[in-house]
């Protein structure tokens, strides 16, 4: 089959762009269940609480979707220090096998999204903003503004995390509890509170996600559901605990992803992260970057 | 009590139960009444691997829609009784189980968790892109509205399913109380410390997962001939997977009453909720207690009645 020259290059800017998406969606994942070790399988049903958020207050006020993700910031901070409260004592002081924490996030992530089935109905919703819709053209190379914004406002969410992680004490605190904590209650630090901190972070990041997501495509409730296998497949790809890991391995996927539809159907594509991560789980489960 | 007379007393149960809804005589009750059983199946099913040996699986609709999709294929390819296709479900899915825990079972309990979310969406894609049964259009089966001896269809799939019913929850109580048994709940227990002693930890977990997925199966082959019709996204759909989570963990994980209990119960509140409300309040329900009771009751109905007549005894 001949392939033309600018599909295929366009294929790859648009997949690039999408990878970029994609890690901000998982970078949260990253810290809760790379990290923390928390499987924190509801993150995506937040990211779409987000796009809902984004949405309601884009159509009422006219307010640039970015702009009030940001403003939620905080919001989605204290719930996540919430939610990592009642897991805490719920489950992980009390020791309780894994089983229940896992049922517990998937309660949560089946919950959110009844609930926002039963107060906005299936419908596809989407946000108005400038920079939905035109695009740059670079000789042959399409960058649509409605993927590149999103991309650009993923990295430097990247970038500040990742700064934040390893130029912090807080930061190290939250990498060192992954490694170990006696270790951190010697140097005066509690764990709980580092691991809440972490968590509460990781669901910040749900906001800006959802976000982003809503400018890159239409949602409605159950679109969470198709991020469940992405985030985790780069989370294992990139491997567990790896933030430049993330970013590599999102970018990897959104390529992969993006030469699937453009070459063999869109219907196809929700396969692809999935045929990743069991590939990757039953060849390399450490990941590319594996500790 | 031992095993044969056991399942004497459930095939005795699923007679009167049979018996009391053709005395009734509603078309509903047994369209209703088949769904719960379909339930206590599939809760029963999860158990086997969630409740015994602590490994949690998110893809229970995708063993489901094996077994529906399973029965699709051979009506449109060699039409055989549905008895047989049970029996096929329940092969084919039993295989994909152990093919699944071959793939994820050696890692921690997280990834078998996520790699089964992930085995729902890749076949749900696979099924979604092959047209020969149906593609994402979905495919139609005809089915007799008699059926000999019998009488109406329905009561025959009621039937089939009642008799299921027996053999799920006979095979969820032969492997409590077998060697079988003991070993899956080591597992639970503390995987280390039953490697250690010698337990064939990863054996023992291939023969869960292939045990329980097969039953999802043979739960799944009869539900194209219920609905008349099944498209990816209701043979997929996630309700099973919450549901068959939610069943033995509100009931209770540690023995099959458990799950039977948690099937009653919400698959009853899910019909009501249905009929009276719409069916998005059903399954609210459903994950809101699903949520509480993790959090509140951890041993589910089962542990909280026996802490009450221990407190009382005591």
């Amino acid at each position: 089959m001949e392939i033309p020259y600018d599909l295929l290059i366009n294929a790859l800017v648009a997949g690039l762009l999408l990878g970029a998406f994609y890690a901000a969606v998982t970078v949260g994942i990253s810290i809760s269940f790379g990290i923390l070790d928390i499987v924190n399988i509801a993150h995506p049903g937040f990211i779409i609480l987000g796009s809902y958020i984004a949405y309601i207050v884009n159509t009422r006020l006219g307010v640039d979707p970015i702009l009030v993700s940001i403003v939620m910031l905080p919001v989605f901070y204290m719930f996540g220090a919430i939610v990592y409260q009642v897991y805490y004592h719920s489950f992980e002081k009390r020791g309780e096998d894994p089983l229940r924490g896992l049922a517990f996030f998937f309660g949560l992530l089946f919950v959110t999204e009844v609930a926002l089935v039963i107060v906005f109905g299936v419908d596809y919703r989407y946000v108005q903003a400038p920079y939905i819709g035109p695009s740059l053209k670079f000789g042959m190379v399409d960058l649509p503004l409605r993927m590149l914004v999103p991309a650009v406002v993923a990295l430097v969410l990247f970038l500040a995390l990742q700064l934040f992680l390893t130029r912090t004490f807080m930061g190290r605190a939250i990498m060192g509890v992954a490694q170990d904590q006696l270790a951190l209650r010697l140097v005066a630090a509690s764990p709980t509170r580092i691991k809440r901190s972490a968590f509460a972070i990781s669901m910040a990041t749900a906001a800006v996600a959802g976000a982003l997501l809503i400018i890159i495509q239409p949602v409605e409730p159950s679109v969470g559901r198709e991020y469940i296998g992405r985030v985790f497949a780069i989370c294992v790809l990139g491997g567990l605990g790896s933030i430049p890991g993330t970013l590599v391995g999102a970018m990897m996927l959104g390529v992969i992803e993006s030469f699937t539809s453009t070459f063999y159907g869109p219907s196809w594509a929700p396969a692809v992260a999935f045929g990743v991560l069991l590939l990757v789980l039953a060849f390399r489960p450490a990941g590319l970057f594996g500790r | 009590m031992r095993s044969s007379t056991f399942v004497l007393i459930c095939t005795a149960i699923a007679a009167a139960v049979f018996a009391l809804a053709r005395w009734y005589g509603n078309e509903y009750a047994f369209f209703a009444g088949y769904v719960v059983l379909q339930f206590i199946v599939l809760a029963t099913a999860w158990n086997i691997l969630g409740g015994y040996t602590g490994y949690v699986n998110f893809g229970s609709a995708a063993f489901f829609a094996v077994g529906a999709y399973t029965s699709i294929f051979f009506h449109k390819f060699y039409p055989l009784p549905i008895p047989v296709l049970i029996v096929l479900g329940g092969v084919l899915s039993g295989l994909i189980g152990l093919g699944m825990g071959y793939l994820t079972l050696r890692l921690r309990g997280a990834f078998f968790a996520i790699g089964t979310l992930a085995l729902a969406v890749v076949l749900q894609t696979l099924v979604t892109n092959w047209t020969y049964v149906g593609g994402a259009r979905g495919a139609y089966v005809l089915r007799p509205n008699e059926m000999e001896f019998i009488g109406p269809y329905i009561q025959y799939l009621f039937l089939l399913m009642l008799a299921l019913t027996v053999f799920a929850l006979s095979v969820a109580r032969g492997i409590e109380r077998s060697q079988l048994g003991y070993g899956f709940a080591t597992i639970r227990d503390d995987e280390l410390a039953a490697e250690a002693s010698g337990v064939p930890t990863l054996r023992l977990k291939l023969i869960a997962t292939t045990i329980s997925g097969g039953l999802m199966g043979m739960a799944g082959a009869p539900f194209p001939y219920y609905l008349g019709y099944v498209q990816p996204s209701s043979a997929f759909g996630l309700e099973y997977a919450v549901n068959a989570i939610a069943m033995p963990m509100i009931g209770g994980t540690t023995s099959w009453v458990g799950p039977l209990i948690g099937a009653i119960l919400l698959a009853t509140i899910q019909q009501w909720a249905t009929v009276t409300i719409s069916s998005e309040l059903g399954v609210l329900i459903v994950g809101v207690l699903l949520v509480g009771f993790v959090v509140l009751a951890p041993k589910g109905i089962v542990g909280l009645v026996g802490g009450w007549r221990r407190g009382r005894s005591g």
